[in-house]
């Protein structure tokens, strides 16, 4: 579903419009409004992430709604039953830390795949740091998306593009996740350097957080994902959020 | 020095389960390692700062009265008289001087008790680098003169208000600044445990402690021992120890964790004991966790062990049954801890005190002739004001 998703893009022209939320958060309904509300306002793919105890990717944000999804309850399971409710009708992304995924156990790929999810990424499974789990991944149901960061090496970006499927996802910046007013120099040499050796679509995020920043990554890559910035708007409500998304589309489209 | 090859496993514990940005970091680290590893001017400097600054070798005591209670001959190796009170400093001193050694002069470090963030705030005074530590707010409060000790050295102490306010938030909110300054700065990981080459990397720079010991126990004695014991939190000072013995099958190798309120309450920091294998802060190890894989918050009365996962060699260990994996509760360190003034003179730490205990609570069960190694990872001044506030030992 994530490759058909973007071989239409790709025909029409248009840059994919990637949303990361949480699991739960604010809460569960809003939670299951929201993904249903920002699949209506234009995002092409959605991020649904499972809340963990102990993020250390994640800046402020987004570990501040893992807490709060924790402590009302959300779980990996949790987080299968939001997107089987939300049905949404565009591709879900499972987006994890590894943990809850071993915990989840072996058939977990198989129940997210019929929860509605067409892919799965998993922040701290970097590419060659455990080839017997990122083979039980790779052989899943699921598309596996990796991660490629401003550090890595142009042989090890290679290596990323063979062992992913459905996209990259281009860390644009050092750091955590978080929004940020700008966005950083050398983007465009990054994306054309993994772009060599890369034929999946490439997708960029980390500090995304205006319509504005957003048109100027779709200038240089084939998506844009927009997390820290979609979660604070969450925070305050479903509708600003949806709202947000809304705008995003259109100034990509634009 | 360890000449061993790097490592990335023992056993299925251990690996790299890290953000990407960090591994072009860490295979820079431990290129950088074992390069330094081979280079005399690294190793004899090292050799030199451990001796002249730290204090090294540290000394082998005789503990008569504690051996007379006990009933064998108990031998502490004193790494709580190295300088900065504790083992933490071989370990802070090397990978600072490796830090500087590659160009990284801003040094990032997580601490519990203090201990390790006073011995890398030492380091990087001596070497001139920049240096700022992580520490829980809980922590903060806990380990006050600590907090101070690593201030009045010129490093920046920043309270860590997420989750737990306590080691393990620390150690994730240390992660979170060097994925985002992995290119000018250097983690110090205060114990064995993290992402590959940190976990050998650690027990390489603490097995001076077990290197020494051995020698001075077969010097003294004239064989082996019959048990090493230490506590065990992340477990750098049982790593250190126990690294020297694990070719010697006679000896029994004891790790001991903190059993906080009971094993059976749920407020411990047993994570061999209660744990299951799972992944955090980079390696795959036991861990106290919950079915959902969400870590559970660990509990101990010693900010040093107050952690919910352990070193992936330790684990590695334990299933191998190469060591066995013992607890005490935290009234057994404390009795320990006033048990062992009294004795001995010496005020453990509160970790070590969980070693005392354990030795302490066999009493009668050793033979006469048992010799027993225990490692006195620490002292304990840094815990005499939180224990003054809920203990009041007989005058």
């Amino acid at each position: 579903m994530l490759a058909e998703r973007f071989a239409s893009l790709r025909t029409s022209g248009r840059r994919a419009l990637v949303c990361y939320v949480t699991a739960g958060h604010p809460d569960r309904g809003a939670s299951l409004a929201l993904v249903q509300g920002i699949a209506e306002a234009g995002a092409d793919v959605i991020e649904l992430g499972v809340p963990f105890s102990d993020p250390v990717a994640d800046g402020p944000v987004i570990q501040q709604s893992s807490q709060s999804a924790l402590e009302a309850g959300m779980t990996l399971d949790g987080t299968l039953d939001v997107a089987a409710a939300a049905r949404p009708g565009v591709p879900l992304v499972l987006f994890s830390y590894l943990n809850p995924v071993l915990a989840a156990g072996r058939d977990v790929l198989r129940r997210a795949s019929d929860a509605g999810f067409s892919g799965i990424l998993v922040t701290d499974l970097p590419v060659g740091a455990d080839p017997e789990r990122e083979q039980w991944i790779g052989d899943g149901p699921l598309a596996f998306v990796r991660l490629v960061a401003p550090t890595t090496p142009a042989v090890r970006m290679a290596e990323i593009a063979r062992h992913g499927s459905g996209f990259v996802y281009l860390i644009s910046r050092l750091g955590v996740t978080g929004a940020r007013a700008d966005l950083p120099p050398g983007l465009r040499e990054t994306v054309e350097r993994l772009r060599a050796s890369c034929t999946l679509p490439i997708c960029v995020g980390f500090g995304v957080s205006t319509p504005d920043q957003a048109v100027a990554v779709g200038s240089v890559a084939d998506g844009v994902v927009v997390g820290s910035a979609l979660v604070a708007a969450a925070a305050k409500s479903v509708d600003g959020a949806v709202g947000f998304v809304r705008d995003l589309r259109s100034a990509l489209d634009g | 020095m360890s000449e061993s090859a790097m490592q990335e496993r023992f056993g299925a514990f251990g690996g790299r389960y890290v953000p990407e940005t960090l591994i072009p970091a860490l295979d820079e680290l431990a290129a950088a390692y074992a390069e330094a590893l081979r280079d005399p001017s690294f190793t004899v400097a090292l050799d030199d700062a451990l001796r002249t600054y730290v204090g090294r070798p540290s000394a082998l005591s005789e503990a008569p009265r504690f051996s007379g209670r006990v009933g064998a001959r108990v031998l502490l190796k004193r790494e709580d008289l190295n300088h900065t009170g504790a083992h933490k400093i071989n370990n802070a001193l090397a990978q600072a001087m490796l830090a500087e050694r590659i160009g990284k002069r801003r040094i990032i470090a997580e601490t519990g008790a203090g201990q390790h963030g006073v011995a890398t705030a030492t380091a990087c005074a001596r070497l001139g680098l920049e240096c700022v530590v992580y520490m829980g707010e809980e922590d903060m409060r806990r380990q006050e003169l600590n907090v101070f000790r690593m201030r009045l050295m010129g490093a920046s102490v920043v309270p860590v208000r997420s989750g737990t306010r306590t080691l393990k938030d620390a150690t994730s909110e240390a992660i979170r600044d060097w994925v985002g300054s992995c290119e000018h700065s250097h983690y110090i990981i205060g114990s064995v445990v993290g992402p590959a080459p940190y976990p050998q990397m650690g027990r390489d720079f603490q097995a001076i402690i077990g290197r020494e010991a051995r020698a001075q126990v077969l010097d003294r004695t004239g064989r082996l021992p019959a048990c090493v014991v230490a506590c065990v939190g992340g477990g750098s000072n049982a790593m250190g120890i126990f690294h020297a013995f694990v070719p010697d099958p006679d000896v029994r190798l004891v790790g001991v964790e903190a059993a906080g309120r009971g094993l059976d309450t749920g407020e411990h920091s047993a994570s061999l004991a209660r744990g299951t294998p799972g992944v955090l802060h980079g390696s795959l190890s036991y861990l106290l966790q919950d079915a959902d894989g969400q870590v559970h918050p660990a509990h101990s009365i010693s900010a040093g062990l107050d952690y919910p996962g352990v070193g992936p060699e330790h684990a590695w260990l334990h299933d191998t049954g190469r060591a066995t994996y013992e607890a005490c509760t935290d009234d057994e360190a404390l009795a320990a801890f006033g048990l062992f003034a009294r004795l001995e003179g010496i005020v453990p730490a509160l970790e070590t005190a969980h070693a005392v205990a354990w030795v302490d609570a066999r009493c009668g069960q050793w033979r006469p002739d048992d010799i027993i190694l225990l490692c006195v990872s620490g002292r304990g001044d840094k815990d005499v004001a939180q224990v003054a506030q809920m203990h009041t030992f007989p005058g």
